[in-house]
């Protein structure tokens, strides 16, 4: 399935082909009322309620102060006068850019530190077939069950004895431990995929082990690369309990650690750039995610079954 | 067979051995070794290593700013008696099983809409993952707007209906703030679970539902007896995983309640947080944490025998 996936992913059109593959089916055994009732009524409904709190997110960020505590004599769910002044306030009276461009750059930095990490450890695993490489692969898997919630204590005095303490470097050396698991996993999963004989040619060509990975394998990857790099940056920009614990500056937090710290202050008129800040924060996975959903999905789907 | 195989490699060894480093050079398990490094520096110095701390530091008295001496059982006969802790484990597992299980209903039924025919499929399917796109801090900032005691919409729009005669108190009330994290919790799930399982439903072969109405088969048999059967072993990880997430999680209950009222919604998570670094008893929260891993190790035997019997119904053999 993941390569499947992997060769939708890698192209577009076969995604929308295999789409129109379905539409005959057996569909037409289901009248148009049926249908209604038990497919586009309760699909509407999931719907809504799974965008309602965004599109709250949204009205209430661009609504002004009078009208978002008022709720008796405008109607809650529209506004008449909309106004940016929240993001404006957002951007020129808070440290909300600086927050972004943490968020970006601890995100980044170990989005890429694990993926190099993953890919040597997964061409390792999958081709190099070195003595235990299965038992590795095994142990690598259970890294990824451990979750963040039982290491954040150890992990705050590890990160203090290294000296890396309210720093972001303490945020790119730990967010691995999360990344390098799901992505080796990925990756194992796509270079199965590549035809072992490619390599062997390369071998007896006399290519080293470097060259085939950086010649051969890794340009075959790319869509697998792109997976993993859109899921671990996601995961990134999402992780919290590190960042909550390993930060302390106000100057050095990331986007979620500073919303929650930052701009609860007690002020009722804070909802409407609380909301705002959490739309800014949003947007740019957002953004990401629509031109890669395939990549995201096949990564998402990828790593629960490989 | 297996001489002339030995005559073969022979005089390719003789070469390979002319010096000690073009041997090494092609030896798989020390280029394995040089491969490995990296993922394996970072796992064991972030990983491994505060895995096996956190246990330690469970059976000592640290606090913030200084070391602490081995104490034994001492934390965990202190969380023994514990009533705040108990509680929390009461939490964990209702928060649990509840989410878990209602995650897993609605989205194997939305996994099952998605995969029926229907125009704009790709974008609807995107468009279900959003919330799980979305940081959770985040969203669950807009839940805690939605949930507001004075200016929430749902008690505003149930006012209106007539339903309810004044606002609920969604987060203030024991109950009601169990309820309303766990409904977060359920929003922020279903689209992964949909999502993995409708990529499960779609390896389905629709031949077999069609051979199957031909000989007069049910919509619910032909869920019954072809899709679950085919969809066991991904529900299986799926849900391993959705249990996993569910039961270590924080970043929902941090920003939603902070563990109140009266710690009715402290998780392990938040509790061990709580007791660690704001009221800066290591020791205790590492007891805490330390406490969650038998529930872990539950939860990754089952993934464990979900996966190995994936391989076995596809006819490979368990690497």
């Amino acid at each position: 399935m993941t390569d499947a996936l992997a060769g939708k992913a890698s192209d577009p059109r076969a995604v929308l082909n295999a789409t129109a593959d379905h539409s005959e089916g057996m569909s037409y055994l289901q009248t148009l009322p049926r249908r209604l009732v038990s497919l586009y009524l309760p699909l509407s409904i999931i719907l809504l309620i799974l965008l309602f709190p965004f599109y709250w997110m949204a009205l209430t960020s661009i609504k002004p102060d009078n009208q978002l505590l008022d709720m008796e004599r405008v109607n809650p769910f529209w506004t008449t006068a909309p106004t940016l002044k929240h993001f404006y306030n957002l951007l020129f009276q808070t440290n909300y850019p600086r927050w972004l461009w943490n968020t970006m750059f601890v995100a980044v930095g170990a989005t890429v530190l694990s993926i190099i990490a993953s890919v040597l450890a997964a061409y390792a695993i999958v081709r190099l077939r070195y003595r235990g490489a299965a038992w590795v692969g095994g142990a690598i898997f259970l890294a990824y069950l451990v979750p963040p919630s039982i290491l954040f204590i150890p992990l705050s005095m590890v990160v203090f004895q290294y000296g890396l303490f309210d720093s972001p470097f303490a945020l790119i050396l730990t967010y691995p431990t999360i990344l390098i698991p799901f992505s080796t996993w990925l990756l194992m999963g796509y270079f199965k995929t590549i035809p072992f004989e490619l390599e062997e040619c390369a071998l007896i060509d006399g290519a080293s082990r470097w060259q085939i990975l950086t010649k051969i394998v890794l340009p075959l990857a790319v869509p697998g690369l792109i997976s993993a790099f859109i899921f671990c940056f996601t995961l990134c920009w999402n992780e919290f309990i590190y960042a909550l614990t390993f930060l302390s500056t106000t100057s050095q937090k990331t986007v979620p650690v500073a919303i929650v710290n930052e701009f609860v202050d007690g002020d009722i008129y804070r909802w409407g750039s609380l909301m705002a800040g959490a739309l800014a924060g949003s947007l740019p996975l957002v953004i990401l995610y629509a031109f890669f959903v395939e990549h995201y999905v096949s990564a998402m789907t990828g790593a629960v079954k490989e | 067979m297996a001489e002339i195989a030995y005559g073969r490699v022979g005089p390719k060894q003789a070469i390979g051995a002319s010096t000690a480093w073009n041997r090494l050079k092609v030896n798989h398990n020390w280029l394995g070794a040089w491969f490995m490094l990296p993922a394996a520096a970072f796992l064991i110095l972030f990983l491994a290593y505060p895995l096996g701390l956190g246990v330690w530091l469970s059976f000592t008295d640290t606090k913030i700013g200084r070391s602490g001496v081995f104490i034994g059982t001492e934390n965990y006969e202190w969380l023994w008696d514990d009533s705040v802790f108990w509680l929390s484990v009461f939490n964990t597992l209702l928060y649990t099983i509840v989410a878990s299980a209602i995650k897993f209903a609605v989205g194997l039924y939305l996994a099952l809409l998605l995969n029926e025919t229907l125009p704009f499929k790709a974008i609807l399917r995107a468009v279900v993952l959003i919330p799980f796109i979305v940081p959770t801090v985040l969203s669950a900032i807009a839940f805690w707007w939605i949930y507001d005691s004075q200016f929430s919409i749902v008690s505003w729009t149930l006012r209106h209906l007539g339903l309810i005669a004044s606002n609920i108190d969604f987060l203030g009330d024991t109950w009601n703030a169990r309820w309303s994290v766990i409904f977060a919790n359920i929003w922020r799930g279903v689209p992964f679970v949909a999502i993995t399982l409708l990529a499960g439903l779609q390896t389905v072969s629709p031949s077999l539902y069609e051979a199957a109405t031909i000989d007069g088969a049910s919509a619910w048999q032909r869920f019954r007896y072809i899709t679950y059967p085919l969809l066991t072993p991904i529900i299986a990880v799926v849900m391993t995983f959705s249990v996993l997430f569910t039961f270590t999680d924080f970043q929902l209950i941090w920003v939603l309640t902070r563990g109140g009222p009266v710690n009715a919604t402290h998780l392990m998570a938040t509790l061990s947080y709580q007791r660690a670094i704001i009221a800066g008893q290591l020791g205790e929260g590492a007891a805490i944490s330390t406490a969650m891993i038998p529930f872990l190790l539950a939860a990754i035997l089952i993934s464990w025998f979900g996966l190995q019997r994936r391989k076995w119904q596809q006819g490979e053999s368990n690497d």
